[in-house]
């Protein structure tokens, strides 16, 4: 259902008041915003001094070796979440019992303990003095278990005459799941994948905790370590670097959008999943994982075809 | 078992705190982000464009920021000297709101077509449509996602410990500090969270038989 099914067409009385609502919608955000500016500048957050200390040559180097920082457990931890998420996959669609339970019970452990726990438990149990890989080892652990899932929804979610006719040709176990079954997950379930990877970029931010130098932590560093007018510039440096962060969650946001938009586009193949966060679902517990993992993709259909085709959407990012 | 021994009264403290912080921003969250999903399909274009960039900023920021925005920016905006429960929860709602926004906003796209349309023919408002017909039809399918959300709120409530916020984090940053093995203090942390996990789990399990309907 798209929006305009709600509401009638409007006619000259509505027109009146939903443009009454929307001057007083518009007065009250931008109120809002105002009393916000007000005070902060009032107290003295936003004085062009608090601002300058952007212009200093150090802290700008602080703030590129953060990125860096930033972006080098990123790339460790979606490597090895991707990874760990194709092995933990394969091994809970194992014809072994054993080795299924071993997956299932791994992966449901680590999806329902907070990642912040795992990460904290890591650094100081093995990982003291390496807070970038306990960082990573975390977050690896973590998204493997979600991505493991959503690759064996997209497993799940192939059509059953492929494997079947991959048999009849002969082919072995491993043979039907590298080169027939996973090739096609990967391809259905791709948005889901990079927005599980935004996920990761975000969850970098946890090393704020265990002191990795990332940017949340510089931003803290930075603040916490010049004086300005007498002050910390703590809200200049939040805004600076909320920025920063934002912007690289979006861009990454938008590429699953447009993969997927992508995906729709094509009439071959399954379907393309929706580029939503199957960790916004986040940890489903014990029997029902397969079936909560199955609605995500299923609540993710309408919301997503409908900000591609309603328009309504106003790129207000992927449904679900 | 030592260390919970041990250490019990603050386990127990932690424990509240994580429920606590859990439930209140539970409501804000659930509250927000009802009202939103409104405003992203309300006839009034200014409240859909505010709608979609709150979804859009807050689903992009991560929490960690968002803590420290309400750690240290808020207080200013407000007034200095607020708790840090109070503050932690409020990052917390705000951040969860964006997520209950797109399920609901989700959850009404579900809902069959004909029965807004049977609302308007009626006579209905926009807002008797929403509150009446549509909003009620859409929790059905609005509880699975939502449940998952909630346990996703849950475990992000570990963060508010970072944040000087006494809840279960807090209890397993002090025992590690105090110098215990980190790998008892980890499973009874996990078992106090998987705790709280199954009863959400198990809430929303019995609410969506009682919704159930033969169609």
């Amino acid at each position: 259902m798209s929006a305009s099914v709600l509401f009638d067409a409007p006619g000259p009385k509505a027109i009146v008041r939903n443009r009454v609502y929307a001057v007083l919608g518009t007065a009250t955000i931008l109120g809002l915003l105002a009393v916000m500016i007000v005070r902060l500048s009032e107290k003295g957050h936003l004085a062009p001094e608090m601002w300058d200390i952007f212009n200093y040559a150090g802290i700008r180097q602080n703030i590129a070796d953060a990125v860096l920082a930033t972006l080098k457990a990123f790339g460790i931890a979606a490597v090895g979440s991707l990874v760990l998420g194709v092995l933990l996959a394969v091994a809970r669609l194992s014809d072994h019992k054993p080795v299924r339970w071993l997956a299932t019970g791994f992966i449901e452990l680590f999806r329902s303990i907070p990642l912040l726990i795992t990460i904290y438990a890591v650094w100081v149990g093995f990982l003291t003095d390496y807070s970038m890989w306990a960082l990573a080892v975390g977050l690896s652990v973590y998204n493997g278990c979600v991505q493991a899932e959503v690759l064996r929804a997209g497993v799940n979610s192939v059509p059953r005459g492929q494997r079947e006719a991959a048999y009849a040709l002969g082919m072995s176990k491993t043979q039907v799941m590298a080169t027939v079954l996973m090739p096609q997950a990967v391809r259905a379930m791709l948005p889901t994948i990079i927005s599980q990877l935004v996920v990761t970029l975000k969850d970098t931010s946890l090393g704020f905790i265990i002191l990795y130098p990332e940017l949340l932590q510089t931003a803290r560093l930075i603040a916490s370590n010049t004086q300005v007018n007498g002050m910390y510039p703590y809200v200049s440096t939040i805004v600076v670097i909320g920025a920063i962060y934002v912007a690289m969650c979006m861009a990454l946001s938008a590429f699953a959008t447009w993969i997927e938009k992508r995906g729709r586009r094509a009439k071959t193949g399954i379907g393309t999943a929706a580029a939503a966060e199957p960790a916004a679902a986040g940890a489903v517990l014990g029997g029902e994982a397969g079936q909560a993992a199955g609605n995500t993709v299923i609540m993710g259909g309408p919301g997503g075809g409908d900000g591609a085709s309603g328009g309504n959407g106003a790129g207000g990012g992927p449904g679900n | 078992m030592n260390v919970l021994l041990d250490y019990f009264p603050e386990f127990r403290d932690g424990f509240i705190g994580t429920v606590s912080i859990t439930a209140v921003s539970t409501a804000i969250a659930l509250v927000l982000g009802v009202v939103i999903a409104g405003f992203r399909v309300s006839p009034v274009p200014p409240l859909r464009w505010f709608g979609t960039a709150w979804v859009t900023l807050l689903r992009n920021t991560p929490l960690t920021l968002l803590f420290l925005v309400t750690t240290f920016v808020v207080p200013e905006i407000l007034f200095p000297g607020m708790s840090a429960f109070v503050l932690g929860s409020l990052a917390l709602g705000f951040y969860t709101s964006s997520f209950v926004c797109e399920a609901v906003r989700s959850g009404i796209n579900t809902v069959p077509l004909g029965q807004a349309e049977a609302a308007r023919s009626l006579g209905m408002t926009f807002s008797q449509t929403l509150r009446l017909i549509v909003l009620p039809q859409a929790t059905r399918t609005v509880l699975p996602p939502m449940s998952s959300i909630l346990i996703a709120l849950t475990k992000n409530s570990a963060i508010a410990g970072a944040f000087s916020v006494t809840e279960l984090f807090g209890w397993q940053k002090l025992l590690s500090e105090e110098g215990y093995d980190i790998v008892p203090i980890f499973l009874w942390v996990s078992l106090a969270y998987l705790a709280v996990t199954f009863t959400i789990s198990g809430i929303f399990r019995i609410l969506e038989r009682r919704l159930e309907v033969a169609r």
